[in-house]
């Protein structure tokens, strides 16, 4: 039994201007301790989906899905107490601007003992002991000093720290990571990554990674999953998608990394992700992709098998057998 | 935080100057004269006129007259009512304990409804109770003083019988002022329905004055509350599984209380306004009745001393405010 096992997760916000579907039938799981990372553009979805699972959605959201389960329990059919019980505790997150995503008016301190009183009972004295211990492990200096002090008082990196070991507070068995080092210095995202790995290793932790950077999924995970206008368009172990990307959107995202470019301008992919207006009617590339024909832009494609990736395209043996370029 | 103090109360300099110089001014420039006035119906002889205008200082340039008030008034000096010949101090301390029990009860009245009525509303904009809530505010806030105080006194005095209407206290009690506050002073007589009666005779003028910064505070509440909810630390505070009651309360409500506070301090001018109105309304003895008794009798020395006073209230409170600000929210102490 996975960890974590979604399927068919649909998510549609109500607008002024109707329903919009950011999320459409997307799939996913992640074993104990394994690195699961969701890479996309920006408005693929792959947020919205976690915040999903996390019951973190305005109530403008409506959620479907045939499966949201964690550990075997179906979180849409448990009530919202229950769910309490496990956000925050057997899963966690973590956000992309540690500098908004902590309270201004508390001390770092009183907003990671809360969780720790909260979840887990501890009394003071053992909160603070663990408050620390904490601090030590995600590696913030002078631990004990820095629990006074107000989230405005520290840099970005250390904010992220906090969070982090907010996050891993009541060690939890699932630990989602959105975007955790798109706010950050370039060093200080090596070192934040470098943290996250390390914790995983230590407690085992199941990671879902998102990030719309192809450098880090290369270092860091372990089976990558591509998200594209809220659908998932290809699933691979991270050597083969990037051996053997499937889906032409994969083969433009890597494309457009800067190690890979042939000539002094980067490729691009043209256009944008479809958003609430523009939405197509066939494949949701076809719009921007080079093999887009009328079948593409008439019948939307169903996932094929794991050996192709499980790829939404309509061509992926073609493109392989090079029939198509 | 010693520093942030004493830089807001420096700026206490300016502001009381010129309160001094309106209040003084703004007395003098309405019509009538205060010794004809005195004189009443059978007027006076020219020479009792002339030696009143020397007694009271008038026969000297009005810059001078200003600065023998403004010296008298660094001296903690008020000067003496025209009328009763006692100090505007003294007179000033006899009343305010009136209007402070009665502003103070107003100021909770409005607080305790209006903070959770606003959070609640928040919290379930756009639905019925939002909905509810916010037009009654608006009901509230556009709604004449005098005619909501008519209104209530109307039904809750007249047809239901339910509260007096008017005064502090029953005739039948009686007891020495002690504080100067009718609840404290009427527990402390120890006299039976003594305080039954004071709290009876408060609750009109309590609701009729705190309605105002009732509707205020929901509404501004709510309109913090909605733009707290949207934050990304609220988000964290749900990803860490804590109750809606404490995310709403606890952490947002502590970031969404600068805007209120800041309501809460400017209410205070509008409360002591506002009391004018509903001490005449109710006959209670309070300084705002006092101060209009005075500007009808031209009593110089009791509307200058009064605004004042009521001026360096406000400005306290505001003092407080900015204090407060400091304390709830960390990062502005530090600007």
């Amino acid at each position: 039994m996975s960890l974590l096992d979604i399927r068919n997760l649909t998510v549609e916000f109500a607008t002024a201007s109707g329903k919009f579907r950011a999320v459409d039938g997307v799939d996913l799981s992640v074993d104990k301790g394994e690195l699961m990372a969701i890479v996309g553009e920006s408005g693929s979805g792959k947020s919205v989906s976690m915040l999903a699972l996390m019951g973190l959605l305005p109530w403008t959201a409506t959620i479907t899905a045939d499966q949201l389960s964690f550990e075997g329990i179906d979180l849409t059919k448990i009530s919202a107490r229950d769910r309490r019980k496990i956000i925050g505790k057997d899963i966690a997150m973590i956000f992309q601007e540690p500098m908004s995503s902590l309270n201004p008016c508390f001390t770092v301190g009183f907003q990671i003992k809360e969780a720790l009183r909260i979840h887990l009972g501890l009394n003071r004295k053992e909160r603070h002991e663990r408050a620390i211990e904490l601090f030590d492990q995600v590696g913030i200096p002078a631990p004990e000093s820095r629990l006074n002090t107000f989230p405005h008082q520290m840099s970005g990196g250390m904010n992220q720290r906090v969070m982090i070991a907010m996050a891993i507070a009541c060690k939890p068995k699932l630990l989602i990571a959105d975007e955790p080092t798109t706010a950050l210095d370039v060093t200080i995202q090596a070192q934040i990554l470098d943290l996250l790995l390390r914790l995983r290793d230590e407690q085992g932790m199941g990671l879902v990674l998102i990030t719309h950077d192809m450098g880090v999924v290369a270092e860091t995970a372990e089976r990558v999953q591509v998200q594209y206008a809220g659908q998932k368009v290809e699933e691979q172990p991270v050597k083969d998608l990037f051996r053997t990307p499937r889906h032409p959107y994969t083969v433009a995202l890597l494309n457009a990394l800067p190690e890979r470019a042939t000539s002094k301008l980067l490729p691009t992919i043209p256009g944008v992700v479809p958003g609430q207006f523009d939405r197509p009617k066939g494949c949701l590339f076809s719009p921007r992709c080079q093999y887009a024909d009328d079948l593409c832009r008439s019948l939307p494609p169903t996932p094929h098998s794991a050996e192709f990736g499980k790829a939404r395209c309509h061509y992926v043996e073609k493109i392989i057998a090079g029939e198509l370029a | 935080m010693f520093g942030y103090f004493l830089t807001r109360l420096g700026m206490f300099i300016p502001t009381f100057l010129g309160v001094t110089l309106i209040s003084f001014m703004f007395i003098r420039v309405l019509p009538g004269d205060p010794i004809i006035v005195m004189a009443g119906e059978r007027g006076m002889t020219e020479e009792r006129y002339q030696e009143m205008v020397e007694k009271l200082g008038f026969d000297k340039p009005v810059l001078q007259q200003y600065w023998d008030y403004l010296v008298g008034v660094l001296h903690g000096d008020l000067g003496e009512s025209f009328v009763t010949k006692k100090p505007v101090w003294d007179e000033f301390f006899a009343l305010f304990p009136a209007t402070l029990e009665l502003s103070i009860c107003a100021m909770i009245f409005a607080v305790a409804l209006g903070l959770p009525a606003g959070v609640i509303a928040a919290v379930n904009r756009g639905k019925f109770f939002d909905r509810a809530l916010m037009s009654s505010a608006l009901v509230g806030y556009s709604m004449p003083i005098f005619w909501w105080a008519l209104l209530l006194i109307i039904v809750f005095s007249g047809n239901l019988g339910w509260t007096p209407v008017s005064g502090r206290i029953d005739l039948l009690y009686y007891f020495p002022s002690v504080t100067g506050f009718m609840l404290i002073d009427s527990l402390l007589s120890g006299q039976a329905g003594a305080f039954g009666s004071a709290v009876r005779h408060l609750i009109l003028p309590t609701i009729v004055l705190g309605t105002i910064p009732l509707a205020v505070i929901a509404r501004q509440t709510r309109s913090a509350m909605l733009e707290v909810l949207g934050e990304d630390y609220i988000r964290t505070a749900r990803a860490k599984g804590l109750s809606p009651s404490r995310i709403n309360g606890l952490h947002a409500l502590r970031n969404a209380l600068i805007p209120v506070i800041t309501v809460i301090g400017l209410s205070v001018g509008t409360l002591l306004a506002g009391a004018i109105l509903t001490e005449t309304i109710f006959s209670w003895p309070g300084i705002g009745k006092w101060m209009v008794d005075s500007i009808f009798r031209r009593d110089y020395p009791v509307v200058q001393g009064g605004l004042l006073m009521i001026a360096v209230i406000v400005m306290l409170v505001n003092l407080l405010v900015d204090v407060l600000y400091g304390i709830i929210n960390p990062k502005i102490r530090r600007r």
